[in-house]
């Protein structure tokens, strides 16, 4: 056990490096030169040669990674072009709102899709089971920012006067109801993020909209892995004998077969995380919330690198640590696994 | 005797064979509804994008001041070149700047086919050379595979962000991003198919006859591949559709000028709340596209590599 947390800790190094070169190359490997490109179209030969100083572009290229690495050991992600801020500020400033919604998300997908999961298993072939499925295939063909619009608009802009034909289809088609029912409406701020230092409740009220967007296709990915695993497991013996003993189908489900299928949902939690960090991006972008991923895409447009190389990097260690955690719990969940 | 019974045995089994393989395959694929529906739709979004000087839009990138944020079915005069005016019917409505939202939704759809074909075509091929060699070339392999671990280990959309911020925006930039992060998993997949094929019988024995290696990866170890690499190829087109769309309505992808869905979409986020329809109508179609190639994705899955329905 012991051993293998100790080499499995060690096989991320590899992976790290790799992720530490490409982010490093990702700018020097710009066509042309790095400097002229960060300067901008309008910049004077000075002001090229002032970032060249500041990027540390006249040493050769080995010595560069080395400088930018060692830096980065020291928490030193250099400075943002834009912001006048040192990089690491900027991200503790921002981080947040990221992990606020990010933790919310992970909950609510959870919750929802692994109950919705078992339950197709268990329904195999029902009505309930395709429509699980067939939602599942919707969440990953819905963009988020799409999911996003329509819970704005139905939540949060349009009053619920219910008519025929519905609001929607006189958005669409310019359509006038023939009568409308006054159901209030407009229950959720469009836009805008609370410190959860300041309210706690603002807080959560504030993130209902965005979680629930960004969860529909962690929802899709969570759901349909547990129903294919848990389908797998439902085949054993044990689950034969376990009925036989005339356990109730609640116990059957959550003791004996989710316990043991549970190795493949984690897995996908884990993996799913990559999908959640872009799809943060986007509806942080939708929902105005000031996290990482709205600095990121600002980044971006004002061509910001340091920004843009850091976040990059810190988010890949994050995913790669997440999904180490997970890998080591395994032992947890199933005590077959002995390595 | 028997010789000659054995021989006519072999050869009819052996055409029968080659005969009802690709029938089977066609006939398979033809009684799956889902790939059925999937397609069709694509079909028609393909004839859509296609046809969309014929059906009745004008040009996209027609910007008209007089006839701005129009709700859809609302009448305007559109200014043609010539200096005339022509009252037409705004299906869609019109955009802040007075574009037809209709014409621009219907050409849009070429942009994202166009991205999402050459996306998969372009990573599947590339992915294939370097998972053969991989696969094939064992000294390689360790390397390969951990450069390939370390470029999925930064989530797609945020390297493709990236990538995007170095060049110039354009359809090609566009394109190379989405499929930078996924080539490794092209790499991978067709990796794990020819280490499970190099120790099969047949291969063995190509190697035992002195095979030279280049026509023992094409000639045996690459029809191994092609199944899987359809269904991953059709998965990836509707990755990257939705990709393209991300970096545009982010405002980092295919110049604003150019009518795509996520460019419509970007257009209208600021007067979201009056004018709904610039964000819904892009979107609309965005879904039902990539709906559809995913459908075709499963759909394909089911019928030319079950081995794989099980595993997801």
């Amino acid at each position: 056990m012991f051993a293998f947390v100790v080499r499995r800790i060690l096989s991320i190094i590899p992976v790290l490096a790799v992720v530490a070169v490409c982010v490093f190359l990702m700018l020097r490997l710009t066509p042309g030169d790095p400097a002229a490109v960060i300067a901008g179209d309008n910049a004077t030969t000075e002001q090229i040669a002032d970032i060249r100083g500041k990027l540390g572009l006249n040493e050769p290229i080995y010595a560069q990674f080395v400088i930018w690495i060692g830096k980065v050991f020291q928490g030193d992600f250099g400075e943002s072009f834009f912001f006048k801020k040192t990089v690491a500020e900027l991200i503790a400033q921002r981080v947040e709102p990221t992990l606020s919604l990010a933790l919310c998300t992970i909950v609510l997908a959870v919750l929802i899709a692994v109950p919705l999961g078992v339950y197709a298993a268990w329904r195999h072939g029902s009505l309930t089971d395709r429509i699980v499925m067939g939602f599942s295939v919707l969440g990953f063909s819905v963009p988020v920012f799409v999911i996003g619009y329509v819970l704005i608009y139905f939540f949060a802009i349009t009053p619920w006067e219910i008519g025929v034909p519905f609001a929607f289809i006189t958005e669409l088609f310019g359509k006038q109801p023939w009568f409308t029912i006054d159901l209030g409406g407009k229950w959720f701020p469009v836009q805008g993020y609370t410190r959860i230092g300041v309210s706690f409740a603002n807080w959560i009220y504030q993130l209902i909209l965005p979680s629930i967007t960004l969860a529909v296709i962690y929802i899709a990915l969570i759901s349909r892995i547990t129903r294919a695993s848990v389908l797998e497991v439902l085949n054993e013996d044990y689950i034969r004998t376990a009925r036989a003993k005339g356990l109730s189908n609640r116990v059957v489900l959550m003791r004996h077969a989710l316990r043991n299928a549970a190795v493949p949902i984690l897995t996908i939690i884990g993996i799913g995380i990559a999908l959640l960090i872009g799809g943060a991006v986007v509806t942080e972008s939708v929902y105005g919330l000031p996290g990482l991923g709205r600095l990121t895409v600002e980044a971006v447009l004002s061509r910001d690198f340091p920004v843009i190389q850091t976040v990059i990097l810190l988010f890949s260690v994050v995913y790669v640590l997440i999904n180490l955690v997970i890998d080591i719990s395994y032992t947890l969940f199933d005590p077959r696994i002995r390595y | 005797m028997s010789a000659v019974s054995e021989d006519s045995l072999v050869d009819s089994a052996s055409i029968a064979m080659a005969a009802a393989r690709p029938r089977n395959v066609w006939a398979l694929l033809v009684r799956n509804t889902a790939v059925l529906i999937g397609g069709g739709i694509l079909l028609i979004m393909l004839l859509i994008g296609l046809c969309a000087p014929l059906m009745g839009t004008i040009d996209p990138s027609r910007i008209d001041p007089a006839s701005r944020n129009r709700k859809p079915g609302a009448e305007v005069s559109m200014r043609m070149d010539d200096g005339s005016r022509v009252a037409r019917v705004a299906h869609f409505g019109t955009d802040s700047l007075g574009r037809d939202v209709y014409s621009r939704v219907l050409y849009g759809a070429r942009i994202s086919l166009i991205v999402g074909v050459a996306v998969a075509v372009i990573s599947v091929a590339i992915g294939l050379v370097i998972g053969l060699i991989s696969g094939y070339i064992r000294w390689l392999d360790g390397i390969i595979m951990r450069i390939m671990d370390g470029l999925m280990a930064i989530p797609g959309i945020l390297l493709a962000i990236g990538l995007v911020s170095l060049y110039k925006a354009g359809l090609f930039t566009v394109i190379f991003a989405i499929v930078v992060p996924d080539v490794p998993r092209v790499v991978r997949l067709v990796r794990s198919v020819v280490l499970t094929v190099r120790e099969e019988p047949y291969v063995e024995s190509a190697i035992s006859v002195g095979t030279p290696t280049f026509t023992l990866m094409f000639r045996h170890i690459l029809p191994n591949c092609v199944a899987p690499l359809i269904v991953q190829g059709t998965f990836i087109c509707a990755a990257a559709i939705i990709a393209e769309a991300i970096l545009s309505f982010l405002g980092i992808g295919i110049p604003p000028e150019i009518p795509t869905w996520g460019n419509i979409m970007a257009e209208g986020r600021s007067l979201f709340r009056v004018f709904p329809h610039n964000i819904f109508w892009p979107g609309i179609f965005l879904a039902v596209t990539v709906l559809a190639v995913n459908m075709l994705g499963d759909g394909l899955r089911d019928t030319l590599d079950p081995k794989m329905s099980k595993r997801i």
